[in-house]
Formats: structure tokens, sequence, C-alpha cells
């Protein structure tokens, strides 16, 4: 039996980012809005405290703060006539669940995208003519400009109070800053964080090769810091707990330390934990949400009616949720045709392990932070000239080394035993003056015809819903594109220095049992075509208007950044569109 | 929902307004005051959110006012009574005369004496103006219909004729006189904090029988398993550091850039004092500065004693993440520990009770931040509490007896927490 609630003007699916920041623009309207999250409610002091939170096996190994396979996972294959199998362990990428959502375990690395990152296709095939794209090569201009979103990058930026250093303030280029970067309004709120040895070691050693270092982004904070809701952060202490982890020092950007201390004491806001959305309701056009039918932790179902639906949980469950609830046309790769589940990419990251004379460095690797560290943007989208290269797509690339944790950072020389007393030596002989970033080349993965989600034939989850399907692959393109990054980068630990530089070339085929990001982008693209894309340049459904849908799964490609700074900016561009323009008159904010 | 379940409810209402509507006919009288003196109301209703009532008089259930609240007392326990209009379970059949008399002479209509948890020797101060506006807002709120078995106490604090010698030997009724010889600003503060505002009942160290101190007023006092620290203007252990916009931020916001209000303070702070006029804070501020310091001679332990060698790097490892080697903390965000003049209490009672349970600082419009200290009861010994807690009020600025394992111990066993 289902228990039909009274209506709300606004229901909003995962509390997440982008779903804390609709919540809040929309209560700012006077909306009443709910907020229903799979997971549990966290807060710092109880559930990522600082006398715990640096547990690697709790929360890296065993995943504490993810989605447990258990309660739902997906299937994954790389090619269209494989078979797929459900992932029962997560690998390349991290589902997140519970409030706070990816926000909570994030490193804070908070990038804009290139100007140029936003009309792709457009500008590339101006550049190079259309035949230097790969023929199954579907990216997509965005239908939203850099110049649109900048004011909402800057939000965002203030609200986290983002530790940076500018490199493009109103098209002065600054020094010290990214040369590369988009003009921005004003500065970073905050200075840049301070660089540990190795990180600073790589920025000058950038410098000596002609390259213009600069600091990363980062949403771990220089020093404490008031935001525009007055919300108040600490600074960063360095303890090389990001990624993975939840922040108990209040000085990592997150909706708990950002946004939720002011939401949770407004009257029209209502959060509900441990419920998830099983499907968003239509009438019987099929052209209009009515609201959601949502089960909790008892078991029980009921419907949520409401005016508004905004769809913002993780990529996978965004696009899974619209083909289960029969919203836009599922994409099929054959035909080429259909939205809902095209454009799915992720991202293509290589490493580099760097072994320097340990007489001479002593790196202290355990002192950082998640968006530490010092990078060159030189390689980054189309900042260089593709043509003689033969792919399209770059990334940023820098030593971004997040910490020393002990269980996993144990670089040793190649050759060495994988086990037993000559692996023990190797590690303690190379622990402070090895080097592994992690995330060192972090490069773009452009979209194509046969990668996408759709919904499993075979497997189902609890409520006997089919599972998402995955496939995926690494194209030609993404590979050439990365041999050549990992190249450059590794030429910079040779400039440090280093007595020894592994590459760690990513390779094809895609392994989804092997951590890269949990960038995961597309699926539910926005455009400017309804033919190509599931939402417009608002990120409002084309076929359903009182739908929105938030976050990566907007993106048509991925570019070569951490995706956080883009879809928060997103997600306060479509705030301000529903605001100023939908609210006055609900209906199709763009007509096709 | 469906037709008939709809028409089921729609019956019910009614007869609920019918039954309600007849009961106030029949039993209330509202007293005197006129339910549309917008005027009286509304300084009824900022007196009300100043003396707190709703503090320990809201319902179980969370409606105001209904009563049920219970009221821990070194004697047993009470409830707060129902102080609606209700005819026959509230105040609704009550004269003006007979509220004033209950607020400010400890007299129920019957004769009896109130108990002084109700802090009836503090309201004593206020004027009879100020008791009748807040008789007049409470007769705007909804009747709620709730009885209470407030006295709840053993023998033979049951019996309320004792309270004949209570009085007798710490109620001196009278209201509140202005000194002339201090600002208007002073004077209103003493009349909030003395009166209406009752700070005493905490701060004020009580008797065996639970009487005020009077020669130590506001010195602090331990109670609920907190201590309600001294704020006199001590330079130790008072407001002696803070400055008047230090403490209106405090009142106003729960934080300052020294220390943050938790625990029955957080309580207050929210229902109450965040709620205050600019003005009265300023007064009050006014007021406390000029509360006189009694200075206690305590001397540091000295760093090289083990349990301080203990405690610093217990210390080192768990608490200067916020709160900084330098004990300095951030300011409005985690408490300045080398000057937050708490810290070094009489009692250590607070102390413990944060590092082994946490606490949750008041959010408040001023500052909605209400960061939290995480437990560490499940993590450090008794002995290791005792020394960490030694450490910080025996570093910086801070001098203070060292704190016991067993007081540590006992502590634990008070908030019943394992480890």
């Amino acid at each position: 039996m289902t228990t039909k609630l009274p209506a709300k003007d606004v229901v909003i699916i995962g509390l997440g980012w982008t779903g804390s920041i609709l919540a809040h623009e929309l209560t700012e309207a006077g909306l009443d809005v709910i907020a229903i999250e799979r997971g549990p409610w966290r807060n710092t002091a109880t559930n990522f405290a600082p006398n715990y939170a640096q547990d690697e096996l709790r929360y890296r190994i065993r995943h504490e703060l993810f989605l447990q396979p258990a309660q739902t996972t997906f299937t994954f294959r790389n090619k269209m006539d494989q078979n797929a199998l459900p992932i029962r362990s997560w690998g390349a990428f991290m589902p997140p669940n519970g409030v706070g959502g990816g926000g909570v375990h994030w490193n804070a690395e908070t990038w804009r995208f290139l100007p140029s990152d936003f009309v792709l296709r457009t500008h590339l095939t101006q550049r190079y003519g259309a035949k230097f794209l790969p023929q199954d090569m579907s990216i997509q201009d965005w239908g939203v400009s850099y110049d649109d979103l900048e004011p909402h990058y800057d939000r965002f930026e203030y609200l986290c109070g983002t530790s940076g250093t500018a490199g493009n303030l109103n098209g002065q280029i600054q020094p010290g800053g990214n040369p590369f970067e988009g003009p921005r309004s004003r500065p970073y709120p905050t200075p840049a964080q301070q660089q540990p040895f190795s990180h600073a070691l790589f920025g000058k050693a950038a410098a000596e090769l002609g390259y213009k270092p600069f600091p990363q982004p980062s949403g771990n904070l220089s020093q404490a810091y008031t935001n525009p809701l007055n919300v108040r952060m600490g600074p960063c202490t360095y303890c090389g707990f990001c990624e993975w982890f939840g922040c108990g020092n209040y000085s990592k950007a997150s909706p708990q330390t950002t946004l939720l201390p002011v939401l949770m004491r407004k009257a029209n806001f209502e959060a509900r934990d441990l419920c998830e959305v099983t499907r968003i309701n239509t009438d019987s056009t099929g052209k209009r949400a009515t609201g959601v039918t949502f089960v909790d932790a008892s078991g029980n179902e009921y419907e949520q009616p409401a005016d508004l639906v905004i769809l913002s949980a993780f990529t996978i469950f965004n696009v899974q949720l619209l083909l289960l609830s029969k919203i836009g046309t599922p994409y099929d790769p054959l035909s080429n045709k259909g939205v809902v589940g095209r454009n799915f990419t992720h991202q293509t990251i290589s490493d580099v392990e760097s072994f320097f004379d340990k007489s001479k460095f002593n790196f202290n690797p355990f002192i950082a932070s998640g968006a530490i560290g010092m990078c060159i943007d030189e390689f980054n989208g189309d900042n260089f000239d593709h043509g003689p290269h033969g792919f399209v797509g770059g990334g940023y690339m820098g030593q971004v080394q997040t910490g020393g944790r002990p269980i996993q950072t144990t670089p040793v020389p190649p050759g060495t035993p994988r086990w037993g007393a000559k692996w023990k030596d190797a590690v303690r002989d190379n622990y402070l003056s090895a080097l592994k970033p992690g995330t060192g080349v972090h490069g773009s993965m452009y979209s194509y015809r046969d990668v996408y989600m759709d919904l499993d034939p075979t497997y189902r989850d609890r409520f006997n819903r089919p599972l998402a399907r995955i496939t995926m692959d690494f194209h030609d393109n993404e590979i050439k594109q990365n041999a050549f990054l990992t190249d450059k980068f590794a030429e910079v630990f040779h400039a440090m220095g280093a007595q020894q530089v592994h590459k760690i070339y990513r390779k094809a085929p895609y392994d989804v049992t092997e951590y890269q990001t949990t960038h995961l982008c597309g699926g539910a693209i926005m455009g400017t075509d309804p033919k190509t894309s599931a939402v417009n340049r608002y990120s409002q459904s084309w076929d359903v208007p009182n739908l929105f849908v938030m976050g990566a799964s907007n993106f048509p490609q991925n570019a070569g950044y951490n995706p956080t700074g883009t879809l928060a900016a997103l997600a306060f561009w479509s705030a301000q569109a529903i605001r100023s323009r939908y609210l006055k008159n609900p209906g199709p904010l763009v007509h096709a | 929902m469906s037709t008939s379940a709809a028409r089921v409810s729609l019956v019910a209402l009614l007869a609920w307004l019918m039954l309600s509507s007849s009961a106030r006919v029949q039993g209330a009288t509202f007293g005197a005051s006129d339910r549309q003196d917008f005027a009286q109301i509304e300084r009824g209703r900022y007196l009300t959110r100043v003396a707190d009532c709703v503090a320990c008089h809201a319902g179980a259930d969370g409606t105001p006012f209904a009563g049920g609240r219970p009221i821990e007392t070194p004697f047993g326990m009470l409830r707060a009574s129902n102080i609606t209009p209700d005819g026959a379970t509230g105040i609704g059949t009550w004269s003006d005369a007979q509220f004033d008399a209950a607020i400010r002479g400890g007299r129920m209509p019957d004769g009896s004496r109130v108990y002084p948890a109700m802090p009836y020797p503090y309201y004593t101060k206020m004027s009879r103006n100020d008791v009748l506006a807040i008789r007049a807002y409470l007769n705007t709120v909804p009747p709620a219909h709730h009885e209470v078995m407030s006295n709840q106490l053993p023998f033979p604090y049951k019996m309320r004729s004792l309270m004949a010698v209570w009085d007798a030997l710490y109620f001196k009724e009278g209201e509140f006189r202005e000194d002339a010889s201090k600002s208007p600003e002073w004077n209103r503060g003493a009349y909030l904090v003395e009166g209406p505002g009752h700070c005493g009942a905490c701060h004020t160290p009580k008797t065996s029988l639970g009487g005020d101190e009077l020669k130590h007023a506001y010195q602090g006092y331990a109670l609920q398993g907190w201590f309600a620290p001294d704020i006199t203007d001590s330079e130790d252990v008072g407001l002696g550091r803070w400055s008047p916009t230090d403490i209106v931020e405090y009142l106003k916001g729960g934080h300052n850039k020294y220390s943050a209000a938790s625990g029955p303070m957080g309580e207050e702070v929210v229902d109450s004092s965040s709620r205050w006029t600019e003005a009265d804070l300023q007064a009050i501020a006014e007021y406390l500065k000029g509360l006189p310091a009694q200075r206690e001679a305590s001397r540091p332990l000295a760093g090289g004693d083990p349990v301080m060698t203990a405690g610093a790097a217990i210390y080192w490892d768990a608490c200067s993440a916020c709160h900084k080697a330098d004990g300095s903390g951030v300011p409005y965000l985690f408490p300045d520990i080398a000057h937050a003049p708490s810290v070094a209490s009489r009692e250590p009672t607070t102390l413990i009770r944060v590092v082994l349970q946490g606490a949750e600082t008041a959010a408040t419009d001023e500052e909605p931040t209400g960061p939290q200290m995480p437990a560490f009861g499940w993590q450090l010994t008794d002995a290791q509490v005792a020394a960490v807690v030694t450490y910080i009020r025996n570093s910086w600025s801070h001098a203070a007896p060292p704190v016991s394992e067993r007081e540590v111990r006992a502590a634990r066993t008070s908030l019943a927490l394992d480890r």
C-alpha cells in the first residue's frame, strides 16, 4: 500500500552538492521543499570526527562512506556484444551515498572548465576540420557558455571558500595562476594552500621546463573562512585524509560545512534520509511530473506529490531513474537515436611513480590535502596544437599527491618482489623519497557512439527494477592522448631529480576494477537539440518541463578537470533560471 | 483521503471545537487582560522569551507551555505545570492577582507554596506590570488540555508546607529597586539579570538546601552534569577578559572569539537570549562587567609534572587539530581554550563532560554553523581524560587543581557512557 503524503512545491531526489544548492535556492524563493536521500544523515562530529576519520582501512579499503553494492549496483561490459555482469565491489569509481553525497568524500579540487570546453565540437571543427575527429566520436557543444557560467562558478567558490591563485582576472593574466583559465570576475576567496616540499619542487621543475605552474584550486582551506551565508569553516591541517574520507576539521567544503547548517534551520525545508526514490511519477500525458514514489527503511512505500521535481542523484542513478520512469527516449546506439543514456563518459587517468635519492630527498608525503598540488595546464583541452599528434583532448597534470596513507602508499621501484622481506625493505627505503601523485595526469574522456548507459536485460535490484548497465571502453583517441600526456608528465619528474621514473599509462580495455576517479559524466546530457540531448541549457527535461536534472550527467563529454566546480555552477545557473523565469511562467524555458 | 474518512475527521474536528469552546466559556476567565491589547501582549511575549518560560513549561510533545517537562533537582523530580489558559488543567481560571502571587510570591491560588525550581526568588524582582504583560501574552496561546502532576518529589520534600521554612531562609520577596547612582543601562541590565533573566538560578552557588549563597553570587555552580561558570568580572575564571561586545555576541549568537554555548546554556541562547534586543544585551553586558570578582589564587601545576607531560601529549594528538597547538582555536568556530575562562572553572564538570561525550554548540541566525565537539570517551581512558583536562586547566593562562581519574569515572558513570 502506498501512503500519499501532502503535496510539496518541490521534491529533490538526492541531497548531495546539487540537491543542497537547489534546496537552498528554492527555499530562498519561498517554496516548500522536501529532499529525499537514499543514504543516512551525516555530520562532522558524529560521522567523521578527527579522532577516527583518518582510518584508511575503514574508509578507503572498506568503503564506509559509499553506497554498498548489496543495496544496489550496476552491470558493466566493455563492448556491445558482451554480456554485462553486476559489480559486487566498487573499483573504477565510487558511487556516493548519504547526505552530502560525493561532497563528503571528495578531494575538493575545485576547477573551472576551459571556455572552449563548452563549445567543443564547434571549436575543434573550426580549428582542425571535421575530419580530424574520429568518426564515432559524439562530442557536442553544451548550449551554455563559460561566460554564462562565470557568475555561478564564482558563487560556488565563494560558498566553499576555495583557496587558489587567480590566473586570469577579467582578462588580465596574473602571475602565479593558471594562464589558460577563462577570465574570472574576482580572485579566489582565500589564498592558495601552502605547498609541501614535493609539490613545490614539481612547480619549480615545471617552471624550469618553460611551463606556467600554479597551485591547484582547493576546497581544503588555507585559512579560516566565513561564507556569504555566515557559515564558518576552519583552516586545513594538512592531515592527508580527504579523498574517501569526511573532514573532521570543518575545513573541507561540503554541503555539511557550507549549506546544510542554514538549510536545516529553514521552516520550508525538510529532509528524509534512508529513503530511496523508486520512480518519478508522471501524469497520463507523460509530459508532466506529478512527484515521486519512494520507499523508507521499513519498506513502506510513499507517494510524494510535488509541482517541481529536481533529480540530483549521482550520474548513474539519475540516468537509471529517467529510464525506469520512462522519461525521455532511451538511447539506442545502433540507430543512434534517443537521448537518455547517450554520451556517457568517465576520465582518462594515468600516473608516474618516481624514486629519488633518499639521502637527499625527504618528502614527508603524509603532509598533504585532497586538493594540494602544483599543476600545469599546457596540455589540457585545446591549450596546445593537436594537429601533429592525431588526437584531441587533454588534461591538467601535476604533483597532486594527497597524502602518505599507510596501507596504499607503498611505492617500490620496478623489479621489487611483490611480497616478503625484500618488499618490506623497499617500502621502508622509499616511503619518504618516492612520489606517487594518484591522479597525476587528469585527462579528458570524450564521448562515443558505443559508450552509453541503458537498463540491464537480466539483473534486477531489490525492488525488482532492472539495474543500470554501463557499456564503456577506451577509444584510440584517449589512449594516444594519455601516452602523450604521461610522457610529458614524466619529464617533469626527471627534471626534479628523480633517479627512476616509472610511467603507468592508461590502457585499453577500460578496467572497471581499478580506481580512476568518481567523475562519471553524461547520460542525461544538455544541449540545444532535443534529438541529441535529454535536457536544455537550463538542465530542464525537454520532455517533462517540471523536471530538472542536475549534476555531471548533464556533461555532453568530460573535460580534463574534476567536475564538481562545473556541476555546481550549472546548479546555480539552473536555479537562477527557475527562480527568475520558470516560477513566473512554469513551462519549457527553451522552445526547440 | 477518501470522502468518508474526510467526513469523519470533519465531524471530529467540529466536536473538538465545540467541546473546547464550551470549556472556555465555563472555565476560563483569562484574568483581566484585554486579548487585543497589542502593546501589552507584545511586551509580554518578549518578557516570556527573556524569562525563558518555555524552557521548562514546554509540553512533552513540544506544545509550548503545556507543561510536563521533567525538572531534575537535587531533591527529586518535578514536572513543570501547564501554563496555557486551559480552564481545567492550565491557568485559565486564575485571576491576575493569583498569577502575580505565583510568579512573584511563590504562592499557589490555594495558598500552598511553589517549589523554587520555579525561579520566583528571581521573578519577585519583576514589576507587576511586567508580570501582567506575561499573563496577557499567555492568555493568547492555544489552551492545551493537559493534566500535569507537578509534584513527584519523595517524602519529605513532597510536603509543600516545608517550603515555608525554605522561603523564610532564602526568599526575599520584593521588586527590584533602581540604584540612582548607576546609569539607566546598568539598572536595566541588573533588572534583567536578577529578575526575569534569572541568571543566578544556574550561575550562583547553592546551599545544601538549594538556596542562593548570596555572598558568592554569580561565581558558578554545577548542576545537571554541567558547571554554569562564573559570570563575574574575574580575569581567571569569569568574564574579566571579555569586552561588552564579546558578551553580547555570546548571548546573541552563542559564539564569540573565546567560547561557544553548549548544553543548558546552548538551549538558553537558542530559546531565549538570541531573541533579546540589542539594547537589553548591551545592558546585561554592562551589569555583568560590574559584578565584583573574587580572586581565587590557584597556582598552575609545574610543566614537568608527569600528568602534565601525559596531558600535553594527549592534547597534541587529540585536540590540537582544531584548538591549535597554542589553544587559540578558530574564532567563532573552535573555542579559544587558552583564554576561555570557563576552562579553569572551580569545578571541572563541563570540561570532563565535553571531552567524554562531545557537545553540540548553539546554532543561531547570527551563527548558524553550530560546530560540534566530537566525543572522546570511547577512545581515552579515565586516566587519559584526567591528564588532558588537567593539562588544559594548567596551561596558557590557566591554573586549577588537578583532575583525578576518580572524578572522570564518576562523570562517565553519571553520563552512562561505556568505554
